[in-house]
């Protein structure tokens, strides 16, 4: 059987749509209403409310807490202040990326890792001979996103922690009515919003307090199919369906560094060690051959092939997840893994591994789309992610 | 007396029909001889009680080589292979270990007994994919032997070793490791679950007289890794109407491409003139001429038996008789009016169309193995059990059941030897172990039979009782099996074939051995 998360009274009651899927081994909805649309605009233009409940969690306390998490995590995790929150990948030792996630730091000697996929052999193995303990708390930690420019002024009515002080990729515990839970300015959705974690026996009243205060301001419960696009927009890649891990990886060709997945500025070089530093600083030198970028489809060109058959454009009504060859020239110099109409930018946008070569922001390439049962090539141009970007995220 | 047929292949199992199947389809006259009623040799299905069909010997499908369910396309001649997706492991303290398909549901499942071990799981999984890849083409080779100076061995082993190389270093060290470990050690690498060590080293000792520590089991839990079913590995089947529908398909597809079958026809000896085969007499007085034989039964039958030691040199007939047998396995068939209630998992439910292992813990296996070192059938044996008529309700009366239990180890060579107050304790035994986890099972039970080692070397002609025609060990693998230097099917006898799993690669319902067989003779194989 598949688990629910502690939300899943609540989520099962307004999921109309009967549209469940899975989330590391829970089911979580793909849209609540019977089509995403009016989910996604509340991301961008009022508050949507995500369980992201299905996320491993991890605490990390003791007195080498912050040698552990340094020794494998990419980024510079010793030099976290106490209220710091570092998006970070980790790597295998050839540099490849095993996952992807936050590294938050509680306390001095305390820090919460949040991941993809399973990680408690992983921190384990890495953790023998230092003093310091590893619990995981996906199952008794709950997680909410609250993500929209409406977020602020939702959540702040519940707390008396001035939000306005949190900044973005900060975390500060704070009590949610009479519930103890810290909060974070972090998401999925390249927006202003905020990550709650709260303890799972305080799930549904946290829940019913936020849905309580933010209706006047919109507040919609949004799925996976919503979060997908807006994750798009944001330039911001998924495990799985953008790269594969390289613990799930067959082939050595199916691995993807930091760099080549366009997140090289999390690769602290400075670190004396973390597990893969070797191969990275290697990769650094010579440069990544493979570059994950943005790919904007140029309108005209699909309209013409449209056109050629008597169509008007047809357009993706949900983002996809397949694998999508893209060519210079005649040439295959990548392909792209994720890709879906912006409803808000009113653009055809695409996130693609290219050849390093033909990576440059601007260089005009080609993505196949299939028209009418047919294969063709749509103009499309390297663009630099994220494609939206709003001030109020960082505000 | 002039050849009516181009060959002659000696026993209707279903290497035997693979390999006539196969010279048919080139267009040889072939002519299959049978000394049992019908075909398939240990893959039959029968009728043992009125109402309930048996897949009384071999009972799972899942090595049997996909080329050959392509080359001769079994399912147009009936065969459907449904899928069996769990396997239960009741444990000593009420709960059990299940392993399901769907890997959510597994990862949950495991994640209760160890959260390390349901990690570990998809990186083993990986690991032993790669394996699997690694060793499957040679599944498909006539093993090269490393002693000889042949240009057709040097290429073969060339290609061998740029197969290992393309492994990559990771790869390559595990495979050395998975040659020379015990299943249990290697395991223990990985794991910390008891019960899913247990359960998987089981498929390291299957057919051996060997125990889940002894070294080189290791190797042959990725043997049995290798069952692949639609191009996934690791995956178990179970055919619609039993084993036996395997082997009429291969024979329905034999008959089609023109071969010839005779069931009831036993064969007394091979017809040698010259140094070379000329064909075969049979029980009965006939005697066949053609223009070459081929056996599918095992060596020692073979060329102790059917050729005779006097026609062979001296050192092959040695090497022939230090090829090992050692019978270690049992089945007992039980026809049920119920379904068994398992203590840990009471009900019917989806664990019933699964395997159902008992095997605990290491340590459970290893002193059932202790017993059988020592002569004696293990008190608490190991059991692997299916129940096809949850499955294929056609097995069995609407409402009843059918239940095949793979007991391990029931030794050959027992103290005393088999008489029937041993098989009936034998039979004892393992419904008292059963009972154990699936106390109704006493009174469920409509009939039993009870199949020792020395039935199955009576019944079918399987040396010692041993259900892969030798035990599948490394020093009797590739180019060793079934003797160093004729591991490649032709034997000292001119015209003189063999295509049994006494050969490479070896048992289970495979096929590869007489495939690679039948295309060697045809000049073909790879």
């Amino acid at each position: 059987m598949l688990k629910t998360t502690p939300f899943h009274e609540r989520t099962a009651r307004v999921c109309v749509s009967h549209a469940w899927r899975r989330w590391a081994g829970h089911i979580v909805a793909s849209s609540y209403e019977l089509s995403h649309e009016r989910e996604y605009h509340a991301i961008r233009s009022a508050a949507a409310l995500f369980d992201i409940s299905p996320l491993y969690k991890y605490l990390v306390r003791g007195r080498d807490a912050a040698r552990l998490l340094d020794g494998i995590a990419t980024r510079n995790v010793a030099g976290a202040r106490v209220g710091d929150v570092l998006y970070t990948p980790w790597c295998d030792a050839a540099g490849k990326v095993l996952d992807d996630g936050t590294v938050a730091r509680l306390a001095e000697d305390t820090f919460r890792l949040t991941a993809a996929d399973p990680n408690l052999r992983w921190l384990q193995d890495n953790a023998t001979g230092l003093e310091v303990t590893i619990e995981d708390v996906s199952e008794s930690t709950a997680a909410l996103a609250l993500q929209g420019p409406a977020s602020r002024q939702i959540l702040q009515q519940l707390t008396d922690t001035d939000l306005t002080s949190l900044k973005y990729f900060r975390i500060t515990a704070a009590r949610l009515r009479e519930f103890s839970v810290t909060i974070s300015r972090t998401g999925y959705t390249g927006d202003l919003g905020y990550e709650i974690w709260l303890e799972r026996e305080h799930a549904i009243p946290v829940w019913d307090a936020l849905i309580e205060a933010g209706t006047p301001y919109g507040i919609t419960p949004a799925g996976m199919l919503a979060l997908d696009i807006a994750r798009i927009e944001a330039g911001l890649m998924l495990i799985d369906v953008d790269y594969v891990p390289a613990r799930k990886a067959l082939i050595p060709a199916q691995t993807s560094s930091p760099f080549e997945l366009d997140i090289g500025w999390t690769v602290s070089l400075e670190k004396e060690h973390f597990v893969g530093k070797p191969a990275l600083a290697e990769e650094a030198r010579r440069g990544p051959a493979w570059r994950f970028t943005g790919l904007e489809i140029e309108w005209d060109a699909l309209e013409r092939l449209y056109d050629e058959v008597g169509l008007a454009p047809r357009l993706p009504a949900a983002a996809w997840r397949t694998s999508v060859p893209v060519y210079a020239g005649g040439e295959q110099v990548g392909y792209a893994t994720s890709g879906g109409w912006s409803p808000l930018l009113k653009k055809y946008l695409a996130l693609a591994h290219l050849r390093s070569r033909s990576a440059a922001p601007g260089t005009r390439l080609e993505m196949e789309v299939t028209i009418e049962h047919r294969r063709k090539r749509a103009g499309a141009r390297v663009a630099k992610k994220p494609f939206f970007n709003p001030e109020r995220k960082r505000a | 007396m002039p050849a009516s047929y181009d060959a002659i292949v000696i026993g209707g199992g279903h290497n035997g029909l693979v390999c006539a199947a196969y010279l048919a389809r080139a267009g040889k006259r072939v002519v299959v001889l049978e000394r049992r009623d019908e075909v398939g040799g240990a893959a039959v299905s029968e009728e043992v009680f009125p109402g309930f069909t048996f897949s009384t010997y071999s009972y799972v499908v899942s090595l049997l080589r996909p080329e050959i369910i392509r080359d001769l396309d079994l399912p147009r001649h009936g065969l459907h292979i449904l899928p069996l997706e769990s396997t239960l492991t009741p444990l000593a303290n009420g709960d059990y270990l299940a392993q399901w398909s769907d890997h959510d549901q597994n990862h949950r499942e495991l994640a209760r007994h160890s959260a390390r071990d349901a990690e570990a799981l998809e990186e083993f999984g990986r690991l032993m994919h790669q394996m699997a890849r690694a060793v499957k083409p040679l599944l498909g080779m006539v093993p090269p032997d490393p002693a000889s100076l042949a240009p057709r061995d040097l290429l073969g082993l060339m290609r061998v070793a740029r197969h290992v190389r393309g492994l990559g270093p990771g790869a390559f060290h595990a495979l050395c490791k998975l040659m020379t470990m015990s299943a249990a050690d290697y395991l223990d690498e990985w794991f910390e679950t008891d019960a899913l060590k247990a359960t998987k080293s089981a498929s390291g000792i299957i057919g051996t007289l060997l125990g889940p520590r002894s070294p080189g089991t290791a190797y042959v839990l990725l043997h049995h890794y290798m069952g692949e079913i639609d191009g996934v590995f690791r995956a178990w089947g179970f055919a619609k109407g039993g084993n036996g529908s395997v082997s009429a398909a291969i024979a329905g597809a034999a008959r089609a491409l023109g071969a010839e079958i005779r069931t009831g026809a036993p064969v007394a000896r091979v017809l040698v003139g010259n140094g070379r085969a000329t064909g075969v007499a049979l029980e009965s007085g006939e005697e066949i001429a053609a223009q070459c034989v081929v056996s599918g039964v095992d060596p020692r039958r073979t060329f102790i038996e059917l050729v005779g030691a006097e026609h062979l040199p001296s050192e092959f007939v040695e090497a022939i008789r230090r090829f090992k047998f050692r019978g270690s396995s049992g089945k007992v068939n039980l026809a049920l009016g119920a379904l068994p209630d398992f203590t840990c998992l009471p009900g019917a439910g989806p664990h019933l169309r699964g395997a159902i292992s008992i095997s605990p813990s290491v340590d459970y296996l290893e002193r059932a193995y202790d017993e059988a070192k020592y002569g004696e059938c293990s008190r608490r044996p190991y059991l692997d059990i299916v129940i096809p008529s949850m499955i294929d309700p056609a097995m069995a009366p609407p409402g009843r059941h059918v239940m095949s239990i793979f007991v391990q180890y029931a030794p050959y060579a027992v103290n005393g030897g088999w008489t029937e107050a041993r098989r009936a304790a034998f039979g004892d035994a393992v419904i008292d172990t059963l009972a154990e986890y699936a106390p109704n099972i006493r009174s469920a039970i409509l009939h039993r039979q009870v199949i020792t080692p020395a039935d199955i070397e009576r019944t079918l002609g399987l040396s010692e009782g041993n259900i892969f025609q030798g035990e599948l060990t490394l020093q009797q693998m590739f180019f060793l099996r079934p003797a160093p230097a004729w591991a490649k099917y032709q034997t000292p006898i001119h015209a003189l074939w063999q295509c049994g799993a006494g050969t490479h690669p070896g048992g289970g319902v495979m096929g590869a051995s007489g495939r690679n067989a039948a295309l060697t003779m045809l000049g073909s194989a790879r």
